[in-house]
């Protein structure tokens, strides 16, 4: 059997579903008016391994599976979904999702696209980890605990988790296509509250990927993790109220491209651009960034945690160049967008699960290195922030405007980084940031593999990553003058 | 596969099936919904779906260790697998003192008829949830001229049961609905774009704002946010609209936590029974009242529910706990215990809501020369740890107690510790709207960062 349709065995033998059934239940939902119909179904398996206190007090796991029908008429779509896979419930949910077809006057199929690309192998597991002995994973965090409570005498608690999904994910279209994929991911993470003199401080550092146990084992890559959460915590300790007002940013390598994925790539989405809603609605083309910024999403990359093979929808993934040298070149599709705005499909279309419609997401955002050396950025600044690590982004597709939460800040004076500065968020305009960058570093770095990106209710993961770049004015909300 | 109908035999079926295999005692939460939406944009459907679900979660305990294990999949078979899993976890995980079941003698005895299911509303055609979609899209695209684009409006409902057995003799369980609607409209003014939202949900399908009401809300929510800009930074006082005020109760809800307390990660650890906020500050839970989004005739672990006053006059009374979080902090349950299907229990508020005040909002806004009126907040700028807050705002600038200009792409900045001391009004314009819900407020000084 080859690699290829272990999916479609997976579900023939645990489901008693044969690929020879779905001719019949892509029929009933495609009826005689609509344009496009797939079926989805998938099976996961998740598991969470967590320590507090120097416990490991909790194992959890849960298993789902389930199949959604999608149907497709012009811009509506039908969608009705079960968790009890049988070819009967299948057919019920076919005609459930036809009703959208019902009243269209049309009998003309609409275009969805198709792509004719070569499928990828990202992430070739052995063993996911789920499938470890769940002795070795308690294990190793006994040990983070042990490392990290030894690395400051400060530290009051220490918190680590695994977490480990396999999700096996087939697909079948109207167009005769029929693919699938086997998608683990893993992700640890090392928390930990220092004290000193009554203030607290917390700091968290994890990592992950498509990849298996022994990412975070075989270079001991935990001790790393958990030497970064102390360090954050500690340098919490010492910070100084953040600053408020405008003034010159720079953003450290890695995580801060969340930055892009926040003021820019949600902004690129099909979806928003196909009804003008987004700030960047018909401006292919045109300058959105200067001419240092070559921003891409990339689908391909080995094992990271933002790729998948193929897209919820079937379609391989590819690299997508978003904007280059400052110009906007494309936008992220999936399938109902891409054929509805007749450009072509970038294996965007994806969802959180069986029990969701796919959309436009993006998968690892970043940009391309530049010129610049990183410390020669820091020292063109007089007065301003080096933000290093983020929380959380969130944006207003609309107006454009977004905020991101730094973790990690630091003053920057007369060229030289001083104090760490608490907590601050900063806020900015979309299509106006990236114009505003004035250098870019020859350090491009992709984050850990810890990234979840939610819209509409759905969360899926995604990567990012930046060089070091400066950024000319940027609204930093902190508290003090 | 042969399916199994969710009920209280099948969970007790379950334990008995697990205390064969060793386990000391174990609890069962399951639950099944029949979910429906459809989104309508520029007057057609766009997306319906419609959908059942069933889940069946299930926690072991061999002495003071545990594990926990969920499952879609309710055949014999892969419930069977379901109890196997669960017993080979709880024996890695470590012995915990303070784990295990809640007494005997805490669980609720007379479970409250709470009218949380609108079990007529099943009547309702998809038809008529279309039309009330598109009733309120078209209500808020016909405002006004500068409304031209839509982000679609929605309707959806869900109709749910909750179906809770534990092994020392707790077996109950409750249905409920919710349905909502919500409209996203977008409008434009010289060459610059907003979008805007709002919503009405309730368990009560007849109880539904109505689809003119709601579109309208939107529209004029979405207007004035047009020509929006930035201020100077300053600092000034903030009054918070409802929606945005209940924001600021979510964060005291999660800082009251048990499990944030217990973990030292809240910036309210040790807080009890003393001064956490001003005086206008009166919190309560109530996880009692009738036919409202929070309440439930128990909680997660088979504790009654009732209705508490969290915070007095500014003194913190008490912390929102379940049986695990109170024994860490040596208290008991509040509870408050709440969890998702094959999850240890959590802690959750029930209806949080702010006391209102006597003011009414227009006085709350007449009486601030220079502030900010915040109608929207963007972004996670809240360390639970500190109290440290910022976070992206956009509303209206007041000028001599007026609404004087839209202002956006600004952040408000404080910390919570100070921002509940400094809560200086409070408006009598409290509507639950959600399960945690407060009127407009106004918080004397906050820092604004704009140019």
């Amino acid at each position: 059997m080859t690699k290829d349709n272990l999916p479609a065995a997976f579900f023939n033998d645990n489901f008693g579903i044969r690929t020879s059934d779905f001719d019949k239940v892509l029929d009933a939902a495609l009826g005689k008016k609509a344009d496009y119909a797939d079926l989805f179904f998938e099976y996961r398996r998740n598991e969470g391994v967590s320590l507090e206190e120097g416990l490991v007090k909790n194992c959890s796991q849960s298993t789902a599976n389930g199949v959604g029908v999608r149907v497709l008429a012009e811009a509506k779509t039908g969608y009705a979904y079960t968790d009890d896979i049988t070819i009967e419930n299948l057919e019920i949910a076919a005609r459930t999702a036809q009703y959208i077809a019902h009243n269209r006057p049309s009998q003309v199929p609409a275009p969805v696209g198709q792509a004719h690309r070569e499928a990828h192998d990202l992430y070739p597991i052995r063993t996911p980890v789920n499938d470890v002995a769940l002795e070795k994973k308690v294990d190793l965090l006994y040990e983070i605990d042990k490392f990290t409570r030894a690395l400051d005498p400060r530290i009051k608690n220490v918190f680590a988790s695994i977490g480990a999904e396999y999700k096996v994910i087939l697909i079948a279209s109207s167009q005769g296509m029929v693919v699938g994929d086997i998608q683990p991911l893993t992700r640890l993470n090392v928390t930990c509250i220092v004290e000193e003199n009554g203030n607290r401080q917390i700091g968290s550092f994890g990592g992950g990927g498509r990849v298996e146990f022994g990412f975070f084992v075989d270079n001991k890559d935990y001790e790393r993790y958990a030497r970064e959460a102390v360090r954050q915590a500690v340098l919490n300790l010492s910070a100084v109220d953040a600053p408020a007002g405008t003034m010159d940013v720079v953003l450290g390598p890695g995580w801060p491209g969340i930055l892009l994925h926040e003021a820019i790539g949600h902004g690129l989405e099909g979806d928003f651009n196909r009804k003008k809603t987004s700030a960047f609605s018909d401006r292919i083309g045109q300058k959105v960034a200067s001419e240092l910024c070559t921003v891409i999403d990339d689908g391909t990359m080995p094992s990271r945690r933002g790729s998948i093979n193929v897209d919820d929808e079937g379609t391989p993934t590819t690299r997508t160049v978003l904007i280059e040298k400052g110009v906007l070149k494309g936008y992220l599709q999936d399938k109902l967008n891409a054929g509805l705005m007749k450009m072509p499909l970038t294996g965007n279309g994806r969802r959180e699960s069986y029990a969701h419609i796919p959309m436009p997401r993006m998968t690892n955002t970043f940009m391309l290195a530049g010129d610049s050396a990183p410390d020669e950025i820091l020292r063109s600044v007089k007065k301003g922030l080096y933000a290093v690590s983020f929380g959380g982004g969130q944006v207003d597709i609309t107006s454009g405007k977004f905020v991101f939460s730094a973790s990690e800040a630091y003053l920057v004076e007369d060229g030289q980084v001083t104090k760490p500065v608490k907590g601050a968020t900063l806020i900015g305009n979309g299509p106006d940031v990236l114009t505003r960058v004035s250098m870019v570093g020859s350090d491009l770095k992709l984050d850990e593999g810890v990234g979840t990106c939610g819209k509409d209710g759905q969360s899926v993961p995604v990567g990012v990553g930046l060089p070091t770049i400066r950024i000319d004015g940027l609204t930093v909300g902190g508290t003090a003058a | 596969m042969e399916r199994m109908e969710l009920s209280q035999d099948l969970g007790r079926d379950v334990l008995a099936m697990a205390k064969a295999k060793g386990a000391s005692a174990g609890d069962v939460v399951m639950a099944d919904s029949e979910s429906f939406f459809v989104t309508v944009r520029m007057g057609e459907v766009e997306k319906i779906s419609q959908a059942g679900e069933k889940r069946l979660g299930l926690r072991l305990f061999f002495g003071n260790s545990s594990a926990s294990a969920s499952t879609s999949d309710i055949s014999k078979k892969s419930v069977e697998k379901l109890v196997d899993d669960t017993v080979r976890m709880a024996k890695v995980t470590a012995q915990d003192p303070q784990g295990g079941l809640p007494s005997e003698t805490e669980l609720a005895r007379e479970l409250p008829q709470l009218d949380l299911l609108d079990d007529a509303a099943r009547a309702v055609s998809v038809d008529q949830k279309i039309q009330i979609a598109l009733d309120t899209e078209k209500s808020a695209l016909e405002f006004d001229a500068r409304i031209t684009n839509s982000e679609g409006a929605e309707f959806s409902n869900q109709f749910g049961r909750v179906i809770y057995v534990s092994s020392h003799g707790f077996a109950g369980e409750y249905s409920g609905s919710t349905f909502g609607h919500s409209v996203s409209p977008v409008a434009k003014h010289d060459g610059a774009m907003q979008r805007d939202y709002w919503y009405s949900s309730n368990r009560k399908f007849a109880k539904l704002e109505s689809s003119k009401h709601v579109g309208e809300k939107a529209a004029q929510r979405v207007l004035r946010r047009l020509g929006g800009r930035k201020v100077k930074t300053c600092e000034v006082p903030i009054v918070f609209d409802p929606d945005m005020a209940a924001s600021l109760l979510r964060n005291l809800a999660s800082a009251i936590n048990g499990y944030s307390l217990y973990k030292g990660a809240s910036f309210l650890a040790g807080k009890l029974n003393t001064r956490i906020g001003s005086e206008l500050l009166n919190v309560i839970d109530d996880g009692t009242i009738p036919g409202a989004l929070g309440s439930r005739p128990f909680d997660a672990e088979g504790l009654p529910i009732r209705k508490k006053s969290v915070v007095e006059e500014g003194e913190l009374k008490t912390y929102l706990l379940d049986t695990y979080s109170g024994k860490k902090l040596g208290m008991t349950s509040t509870g408050n215990a709440s969890r998702s299907v094959g999850e240890p229990p959590g802690v959750s508020p029930a209806n949080f809501y702010l006391v209102p005040g006597n003011d009414s909002p227009e006085q709350i806004i007449g009486s601030v020369k220079n502030g900010l009126y915040v109608t929207e907040m963007i972004g996670f700028g809240v360390n639970m740890v500190t109290g440290d807050y910022s976070r992206g705002a956009a509303g209206m600038w007041i000028e001599n107690g007026e609404l004087a200009f839209p202002v956006e792409e600004i952040t408000i900045a404080g910390n919570l510790k100070e921002m509940f001391q400094n809560l200086e009004m409070v408006a009598n314009d409290l509507e639950m709207r959600g399960r945690i819900a407060a009127p407009t407020v106004m918080i004397s000084r906050m820092t604004v960062a704009g140019d």
